[in-house]
């Protein structure tokens, strides 16, 4: 075993082991090393949403609309060339840090109008296209295949458990009589499908933690 | 009764026993046999259908806190499409993911050229790196991906890329690979892209997120699922390769049995001590 | 004024993107896509003005001395050097190998970020033992998927599994029985239903929502009462 002589290594390998003292109680050291994250994240998206957004987006299509490299006006907008028209949402980015001052904090609603506008529309039309239409397009099978007993009962077990965890979903009415007989059997079908959720993330959570004992025995004890 | 009592047990027992079962079969392999599943099979042959030579788009939405069980679907992914000789373009919605896609790409790459297969940066593949915006960024891809992604990753402009002469919107690709840690991601991929622009996709997704994804699966709007590290592993097995997920498994399975046991063992204890604090 | 704009350019932004959809000529396009455009500038500002907040709360921390300041002394320490590096010394090419900002990242980024989400597959084994209980019928169904979809998902449970159902003298069907085949039909079939069922609701939810905010019926995103 020899193991790494990489100082970034060790940084990582020591902070990893300031994390997981968690488990043991709260310390310093993990308060340490929580801090530190924070800190290095909020960094890190800035400068990450600088270069790639702003600076893509805004900033240099702006420097070009007023160097004159451009052919044409600052305004002579077209698909995917803005120019001039870019300032708006410049002045609207400038506008969120309104937050930060509770007299002016109204302002930044204008920003968050354009956000909310756009993700209301195209989270609508994406649910509905994507979702709505698509799902229930496919969930209209055949109950019974000629000469397939088996795929014929999992085709009508499978309308029963969507019809009745649809039926469970449907709260204009109160679950009683039929309705709350056949919720019921709606809970059943959702609770199976619970439980494979817990499964599965199972699965991924000690996936996470496979990952750090492989950085720990590979890249730092250099154990296989 | 003594065995009443560990329903008082402290956590750290438990903890440490996670921490060994997952520890212990790292360091001494037990190698059980792993077999690939039909979603598995049907993510692996969609790539496979994909005419050689063909420029595909990967959308690696992940950070690094998902990369054991996604990386090696990354990896496996972008070894069957060199294999077959395609173009990758890539790109990531996560904003803690570009630089660790960027160093799995470039690890694959280096195997390749480590073979005599001469990859080259911005020729045969390219990562456009990260966007901020989610679906925003996923229909502005469909108007033209050069203007969403004006510059990769490394900050060359995008347009001057050998790579992207041929690339204009999702009608350049026959093919989406998308690798998902959550949102955004495979849903948001199915909905504004596959439903919109009607772009086939395949999907590698963390365990957490995967059941969600199996009604996609059977309606046909994703051709293949990877499941979490199983997924990644049954992918590299059916390409005969033994990589990080493969070796993951046996500690997968050892912490599965113990959580399982966890479950029985906590109700027979609570069942156990109700009986008696009913009957005493 | 205050409210009315705001809701107004809601209303007008939100109906051009919805037609765009349905739209493809240019006049509709074209503003979809720049709205578009906007908003992912505007969410770029929005993780600026997120550490802004960072900053202002935690310099509020340090200048009362409240009682965890040397950490928050070391989380302004940590977002401003790799903010520095970052924005001024590595610039564009900041992720680039070689620099510092790739060096930060690389070795307390992404050490911290995996470990921090790596913590969890000790709680959820502690949970497993101290919380699942089983009280109800629905409960159990709930467990007894949980456990085969656990035990089925792995090598280990088809290994167990393989030495009892692939006996010879055993009928063929009875290999159906074993846990790997069986959790992939809970998640085929039943599973499977359920969550279409969830993805239904949810779409419409999403959809009703979608039109509440657009037609200015929903207003709680505005927060505030002026």
């Amino acid at each position: 075993m020899t193991i790494s002589g990489d100082f970034g290594v060790w940084i990582a390998a020591l902070l990893t082991l300031c994390v997981f003292s968690f488990l043991y109680k709260d310390n310093p050291l993990y308060k340490f090393a929580e801090h530190l994250f924070v800190g290095v994240s909020a960094g890190y998206y800035i400068a990450l949403n600088y270069w790639t957004v702003v600076d893509q987006y805004l900033v240099v299509p702006l420097r070009a609309t007023f160097d004159g490299s451009l052919p044409g006006g600052p305004f002579d907008a077209r698909m995917q060339d803005y120019r001039a028209w870019l300032i708006i949402p410049a002045v609207l980015g400038v506008l969120l840090f309104t937050r930060l001052f509770t007299r002016l904090s109204w302002m930044s609603r204008w920003s968050l109008a354009v956000v909310m506008g756009v993700y209301a529309g195209l989270k609508t039309t994406g649910f509905a296209q994507g979702d709505l239409v698509a799902q229930v397009q496919a969930s209209l099978i055949p109950l019974w295949i000629p000469g397939n007993l088996w795929a014929s009962l999992n085709a009508i077990l499978f309308t029963i458990g969507l019809v009745t965890s649809l039926l469970f979903f449907f709260y204009s009415r109160e679950h009683k009589g039929v309705l709350g007989g056949v919720s019921r059997v709606g809970v059943w079908f959702l609770m199976i499908s619970f439980g494979a959720g817990y499964g599965y993330t199972v699965m991924s959570r000690v996936s996470l933690l496979i990952g750090r004992f492989q950085f720990l025995l590979v890249d730092w004890l250099h154990v296989r | 009764m003594r065995f009443l009592e560990l329903d008082r047990i402290d956590r750290r027992w438990i903890f440490l026993v996670v921490g060994l079962l997952v520890l212990i079969p790292l360091l001494w392999p037990i190698g059980l046999p792993i077999v690939p599943t039909t979603p598995v099979r049907q993510y692996h042959d969609a790539i496979a259908a994909i005419p050689d030579g063909s420029t595909v788009l990967m959308s690696c939405d992940y950070d690094p806190a998902s990369t054991p069980e996604l990386g090696p679907m990354a990896e496996t992914s972008l070894r069957q499409l060199w294999d077959k000789r395609c173009k990758i373009v890539v790109t990531v919605l996560w904003n803690g993911g570009a630089a660790v896609v960027d160093q799995t790409i470039e690890h694959v790459a280096d195997e390749y050229r480590a073979r005599g297969v001469p990859l080259k940066d911005g020729v045969d593949y390219v990562n456009l790196g990260y966007k901020s915006g989610n679906e925003a960024v996923m229909v502005l891809m469909g108007q033209g991906i050069a203007s969403a992604f004006p510059r990769d990753q490394h900050g060359r402009v995008t347009t001057q890329l050998p790579i992207m002469r041929n690339v204009t919107d999702y009608s350049s690709f026959p093919l989406l690979v998308n690798i998902s840690a959550g949102y955004p991601g495979t849903k948001e991929w199915v909905q504004q892209v596959n439903s919109r622009f009607h772009l086939p996709m395949v999907s590698g997704t963390t365990a957490v997120s995967t059941p969600e994804f199996f009604p996609y699966l059977q309606s046909g709007q994703l051709r293949g699922l990877l499941g979490g590290m199983a997924g990644a592993a049954e992918y590299e097995v059916l390409r005969k390769e033994r990589g990080a997920a493969t070796s993951g498994m046996d500690a997968q399975s050892m912490a599965h049995l113990f959580i399982a046991l966890c479950i029985v063992l906590g109700n027979v204890v609570h069942r156990t001590r109700r009986k008696e604090g009913a009957s005493s | 004024m205050k409210r009315e704009i705001p809701l107004f350019l809601t209303a007008v932004i939100g109906a051009i993107v919805l037609a765009g959809f349905f739209v493809p000529h240019q006049f509709i396009s074209v503003p979809a896509d720049y709205f578009q455009r906007c908003a992912v500038i505007v969410v770029a500002f929005g993780y600026a003005l997120g550490g802004a907040n960072l900053v202002r709360v935690n310099l509020e921390g340090i200048a009362r001395r409240h009682p965890d300041w040397p950490y928050k002394v070391v989380l302004l320490v940590g977002m401003l050097v790799t903010l520095v590096f970052g924005l001024f010394v590595d610039r564009a090419k900041f992720q680039d190998p070689g620099t510092v900002s790739i060096w930060i990242y690389d070795n307390i980024y992404v050490p911290m970020n995996s470990t921090m989400f790596a913590l969890l597959a000790f709680f959820i084994a502690s949970a497993a033992f101290r919380a699942f209980r089983v009280r109800t019928a629905e409960a159990a169904l709930l467990a007894v998927s949980a456990l085969i979809v656990m035990i089925g998902r792995v090598p280990l449970g088809d290994a167990i599994m393989a030495g009892v159902f692939d006996h010879p003298g055993l009928p063929d069907w009875v290999r159906h029985l074993r846990l790997e085949p069986l959790q992939q039909w809970i998640m085929d079939w039943p599973q499977n239903a359920a969550k279409r069922a969830i993805l239904i609701g949810a779409a419409m939810g999403v959809m009703a929502t979608g039109l509440r905010v657009i037609l200015g019926i929903e207003r709680s995103y505005l927060g505030g009462s002026d």
